[in-house]
């Protein structure tokens, strides 16, 4: 199994959600996150003092998967999140040991 | 469609019959007033006849008699309506710049970060209570139970007429005078709370909060509004730019000198780390709120509704408050994008405010253009003040300093332009002395609690945050 964890622009999840439930993808986890990459940050104002916002918010999606699916996820990630601009973030997949269901007490591909 | 027509004619014939069949049992009623009547009658008659005596013809005599009816009515309710009106403007104004309460609980909560929320909202509950006890227990005596020409009045609580006893003597009842000046006394309490937001202890300002309320304004009151030397100098204060803005502004750069900046907040190199507001919609919403009480403040400070003047000139007191604010936003409003290319809303808050309290000073006698102008130059200075505080390291979390103290200042030495009775020399006089005198006083208070109780909390729990430190009540515990 692999965990697939996708840094991505908030606008973009409705998009990426919606992409990802067609195919066979189950459920996922999301949070936001704040980072920085090659998209640098902006200066701000707060009553005369200039100030440097460095990190920018993100969201973070965690989806756990076969181990075969990851690369399909990977490419269908890709697709609908990208707007072409800087800061469309970037997709890593790690290997995943064990997943168990909780309710059920099921684990591996089948708790997926 | 004819139905409905048919049931609205029925209906208005009915109504007819009952006005028709009723008002014999109205004109009933009227016999309760025949005693009066009869008085009026005899004191007409009484006139004419000296009338026709002295050779007045007969139209002349009816005349005189009407005149005679007109005048005693006016006297008996003329003096029984005023004393009424007088009363009913001291308890709506009361309780409009009570509702300033919110409004500077609403500002101060959202300009503060979400950590300290809670205690601002305890700190404006506790020193609204704290300014009602303390008015009452000896505030409103020191205030108002002095000499003519003096400076300080009598140390005692103040004390109402029995249920059903009162009778307005001065003109207006004494609890609704009470009630009205205590309003305003909670009004400069706030004032200070604001400034040293985040990292004052709360026992050490509530501590300074009693000295405040129940001494130092009460005395600088007692100068002007409880006829003291300064009154008698002919200072003018219509509704307490100095008295209550520029105390409160007094008090506060005190303790910010005392309590010093927060922690981070400036850095070497003359940086400056904002720190922003957990709630702009608080902040503004805190900002109408005092914009709409501020009517009470401007418009109940004439004192008297019992003619026709009066109400003439409360009118226009209203206009010259709302357009002195509105000023004040839109020259902040326009400077703030020309200087940063972006419209700080918070600073927008600040220029509405410091309007208002440029045109407290004066409300009355400046003409719309001249309201305008107060308001506007009062917008300009804490465009201008707010960095400054900055760059002298005084850490002022909500412009308390710029919006009260300074435009307070602005706003009583500019008196004289549009008020013939007043001078520029005496204006200074009154800012100076109030000026210094609360200053001094207040360095005293702060100094003596940071020395016994402590007047900041530990480096750890102002990074903690107050409501976990000393409340024990997260504003936002969920998110």
């Amino acid at each position: 199994m692999k965990l697939v964890m996708a840094i991505i622009k908030p606008s973009r999840l409705e998009n990426v959600r919606e992409a990802l439930s067609a195919s066979d993808v189950h459920g996922m986890t999301v949070s936001e996150v704040k980072g920085y990459g090659r998209q640098k940050g902006h200066t701000e104002i707060y009553r005369g003092a200039e100030y440097a916002v460095n990190f920018i918010p993100k969201l973070k999606l965690e989806i756990a998967v076969k181990a075969d699916q990851a690369d399909n996820i990977v490419s269908i990630i890709r697709n609908s999140a990208e707007s072409g601009k800087i800061g469309d973030g970037k997709i890593f997949v790690f290997d995943l040991e064990q997943v168990t269901r909780i309710r059920t007490g099921e684990t591996g591909d089948t708790a997926l | 469609m004819t139905s409905i027509k048919n049931k609205f004619t029925a209906g208005i014939f009915a109504l007819f019959a009952i006005l028709i069949f009723a008002t014999p049992s109205l004109a009933q009623s009227v016999d309760v007033n025949s005693a009066l009547n009869s008085t009026l009658e005899a004191i007409g008659a009484t006139a004419s006849d000296a009338a026709l005596e002295n050779g007045a013809t007969p139209e002349e005599a009816t005349s005189a008699a009407n005149d005679a009816i007109s005048s005693i009515v006016a006297e008996v309710f003329g003096d029984r309506d005023a004393k009424i009106f007088n009363t009913l403007l001291f308890l709506i104004g009361g309780f409009l710049v009570m509702w300033m309460a919110a409004g500077f609980t609403m500002l101060e909560t959202g300009l503060v970060r979400k950590k300290n929320v809670s205690m601002q909202a305890l700190k404006n509950i506790a020193l609204y209570s704290i300014a009602g006890l303390m008015f009452w227990l000896i505030g409103y005596n020191v205030m108002y139970g002095g000499e003519a020409g003096g400076f300080i009045g009598s140390f005692s609580p103040s004390n109402f007429p029995e249920a059903g006893a009162g009778t307005a003597e001065a003109g207006y009842s004494v609890a609704s005078d009470w009630f009205f000046q205590m309003a305003f006394v909670a009004a400069t309490a706030s004032i200070v709370s604001g400034a040293v937001a985040e990292r004052v202890r709360l026992w050490a300002f509530l501590a300074f909060t009693v000295v405040l309320t129940g001494l130092l304004y009460p005395i600088t009151g007692m100068w002007q509004w409880g006829g003291g030397w300064l009154s008698e100098l002919g200072f003018s204060d219509f509704a307490g730019s100095t008295l209550v803005h520029s105390v409160g502004g007094w008090a506060a750069l005190a303790g910010v000198i005392f309590i010093g900046a927060r922690n981070g907040k400036y850095g070497a190199n003359g940086m400056v780390t904002p720190m922003p507001g957990s709630s702009i919609p608080l902040a503004t919403l805190g900002m109408f709120i005092l914009w709409m009480g501020w009517f009470g403040f401007n418009g109940a400070s004439q004192l008297a509704m019992g003619t026709i003047a009066d109400v003439a000139d409360i009118s226009r007191i209203f206009a010259n408050t709302n357009l002195a604010a509105a000023a004040g936003a839109i020259t902040a409003m326009i400077l703030v994008q020309l200087i940063y290319k972006k419209v700080d809303v918070t600073m927008v808050i600040n220029g509405a405010l410091a309007g208002l309290v440029s045109i407290t000073a004066e409300p009355l006698t400046p003409s719309v253009p001249f309201a305008l102008f107060i308001g506007a130059i009062g917008g300009a200075i804490v465009v201008f003040t707010i960095p400054l505080l900055d760059k002298l390291k005084l850490d002022d979390v909500v412009g308390a300093i710029p919006v009260h103290l300074l435009a307070g200042i602005w706003g009583t030495m500019i008196v004289p332009l549009t008020n013939d009775g007043t001078s520029y020399v005496t204006q200074l006089i009154g800012i100076s002395a109030i000026g210094a005198f609360t200053f001094i006083a207040s360095s005293i208070v702060w100094l003596i609690l940071k020395v016994t109780i402590g007047i900041r909390v530990s480096e750890e729990d102002e990074a903690l945050g107050l409501d976990k430190a000393e409340i024990g009540v997260e504003a936002y515990p969920e998110f």
